[in-house]
């Protein structure tokens, strides 16, 4: 209120009796309330949600959990016209692309996360950082359709037949299919998408190591390696095993990227090669088509699984983040 | 090594152990400036990809008329889908956010904000499954149903965010506020919130931007469309880009492809316009809250 509020305002002011002011005050019980409780209406309906969605996913999945029970787990047939589902070869798939996913993300995003918090001059950092950040925003569909066109043949004729030939050895690098669709690709897919996740939160766990500790350790003759490898990296480690879990929970929850580029398999083989499918992309890939009830329970059944690694995952990550004291790995 | 000791005029180069541990530095610096490289290498690669077929696509018509031609009915689900997902989004997340900065104590802040970080870390997938279970199951697909899913994808992102923001808003604005008597709900709504729209509004184009992309829940609650019209009708699917990328990237024929390309320019020019913008929106305002 200015200095030239009119008379009657500055009466209320003062004389909270009159009408007006008992009436403003009333107001702002009310207000206060009403205020306090549509906040706490939110964020218990917040809390609730998490709950509800528990609730829904394991109940449309009694039927099959009551059918098939813990053996779910370990049986790999999956064939909807007979009626038999097991999500053995799905876990396989799921575990197998995401680890790569981790492998060959973590190294880079780290590094990534060195480069932009220690090496790059401030005019680069600034143009890279929102750069790496960007690639976590586009949309998976469209990194998904990417790979299908593009990155699955590159694979396919070049990356495919090289590794074969030079670490062919190794089951892993088996002979490559008729096409790029593979566990490979996919499994270079979700790392394009853990990259953006692990590299930024690394970033800030790197820029709060304080500065003087780095100094000291320069001072006593340190390379720029020798600071990372001994100062750097040890005060990080746990914020960077729980920024990684955050990447894995983003790789084992990734459904259309993955549909597109893995190519639907439904046999576990030791080649990276190989067609396969993981719980998310098994679920978007047939739930459309369901055929009976069944299916669709069990359908919600690998959702009921994927929720459960997908919750301790994050859970675990918060807790590291917590137990050690990194703040910055919660806010992601 | 003695031998550099005994030439006065020798440089003053390192040599030995301390050469060979300034090259492994080295490397180990170019390694990770490489990794960065790759990093944007990758994204350039992508939206070239995306910019160089998508563009041959793009004309008017494209833009606006229906199926066998055009994405226009695409365009206009995907923003309905998107606004009422918003609308659902934004209140309850800015109520969530007041209720974390303004009400809760200790434990709440700790417990929800646990919550939202579960929330968001949600595969979209589960999601898409639990919205079905509760509104599509034994009915029918709708664009309301692709709505309430999204509002949950949103939701945790606009909370955290404008939670963010308003821990921001100088302590001293609130003291003098309740120094001049003024209740807290004129304050959190005159003096609070006015304060901390900038940041509130970047970080739900942030959240809209994620939403506007997002697949998984959709095939599940809203892919049985009719791609030539847009009914505008709420209570039934209607098309939208994501699905419709994801339908013709599914069936592998080149006509469809190129539809396809040019969906995912006008999807990726909106989203990263959006990011962009809102990235910058948010670092000013952070500054000249935190000024």
């Amino acid at each position: 209120m200015s200095a030239t509020a009119s008379p009657g305002v500055l009466e209320g002011a003062r004389a909270p009796k009159s009408r007006s002011g008992k009436r403003r005050k009333q107001a702002d019980r009310i207000g206060d309330r009403l205020l306090y409780g549509v906040c706490l209406l939110a964020a218990l309906l917040t809390v609730a949600v998490i709950f509800v969605v528990g609730y829904q996913v394991v109940s449309h999945a009694m039927p099959a959990i009551s059918k098939f029970g813990l053996g779910f787990l370990v049986n790999t047939t999956w064939q909807p016209n007979f009626g038999e589902f097991g999500a053995g070869s799905l876990l396989f798939g799921t575990a197998v692309s995401s680890f790569m996913a981790l492998l060959l993300g973590a190294p880079i995003s780290i590094s990534i996360g060195l480069y932009l918090s220690l090496l790059a001059p401030a005019g680069v950092r600034g143009l890279v950082a929102p750069l790496v950040e960007l690639l976590a925003a586009i949309p998976s569909v469209i990194l998904g359709f990417w790979g299908i066109l593009v990155l699955a043949p590159f694979v396919h004729e070049h990356i495919e037949p090289w590794l074969h030939s030079t670490l062919g050895f190794i089951p892993l690098f088996g002979p490559a299919q008729t096409t790029g669709s593979s566990m490979f690709t996919a499994g270079l897919i979700l790392t394009i998408m853990v990259i953006p996740i692990i590299a930024s939160i690394s970033r800030d766990l790197f820029l709060a190591v304080p500065r003087d500790v780095q100094d000291g350790a320069s001072a006593l003759g340190a390379t720029r390696w020798e600071v990372v490898r001994g100062v750097v990296l040890p005060s990080t480690a746990s914020g960077v095993v729980a920024a990684s879990l955050l990447g894995l929970g983003r790789a084992l929850g990734e459904a259309i990227a993955v549909t597109q580029v893995i190519g639907a398999g439904s046999t576990i083989k030791a080649s990276l090669f190989e067609t396969g499918d993981t719980l998310a992309s098994r679920i978007a890939n047939q739930f459309p088509g369901a055929l009976t009830e069944l299916h669709k329970a069990s359908l919600f059944y690998l959702g009921v699984i994927l929720l459960v690694i997908g919750l301790l995952s994050n859970l675990f990550a918060q807790w590291i983040g917590r137990r050690f004291g990194y703040h910055g790995v919660a806010a992601r | 090594m003695s031998g550099s000791l005994l030439d006065p005029t020798a440089p003053l180069t390192p040599s030995g152990n301390l050469r060979r541990r300034q090259v492994f530095s080295r490397i180990a610096e170019s390694g990770a400036t490489l990794a960065a490289v790759v990093a944007v290498g990758v994204l350039a690669i992508v939206i070239f990809a995306v910019v160089k077929n998508g563009a041959s696509a793009l004309s008017l018509d494209f833009l606006t008329k229906g199926a066998p031609v055009g994405i226009g009915p695409a365009i206009l689900g995907t923003g309905l889908i998107v606004a009422v997902a918003t609308a659902i989004a934004m209140p309850i997340g800015i109520l969530v956010a007041l209720y974390l900065t303004e009400f809760a104590g200790r434990r709440a802040t700790t417990q929800i904000r646990l919550t939202l970080d579960l929330l968001n870390g949600l595969p979209s997938i589960i999601i898409g499954l639990f919205v079905f279970g509760l509104l599509v199951d034994h009915k029918q697909q709708s664009a309301y149903a692709a709505s309430v899913a999204l509002a949950i994808i949103e939701l945790p992102m606009i909370a955290r965010g404008s939670q963010e923001v308003l821990l921001l808003v100088p302590g001293s604005m609130r003291e003098a506020a309740d120094a001049l008597g003024i209740s807290r709900w004129r304050t959190v709504l005159k003096v609070i919130l006015p304060s901390a729209l900038g940041g509130i509004m970047t970080s739900t184009v942030l959240a809209v931007a994620r939403a506007a992309g997002e697949t998984a829940p959709l095939i599940l609650l809203c892919s049985v469309f009719d791609p030539r019209s847009f009914s505008g009708h709420i209570g039934e699917a209607v098309p939208n880009i994501p699905v419709m990328i994801f339908q013709l990237s599914e069936e592998g024929n080149p006509e469809g492809f190129a539809r396809a390309w040019g969906a995912g320019l006008v999807l990726v020019a909106f989203i990263l316009f959006a990011s962009l913008g809102a990235r910058a929106l948010l670092a000013r305002s952070k500054r000249k809250l935190s000024a």
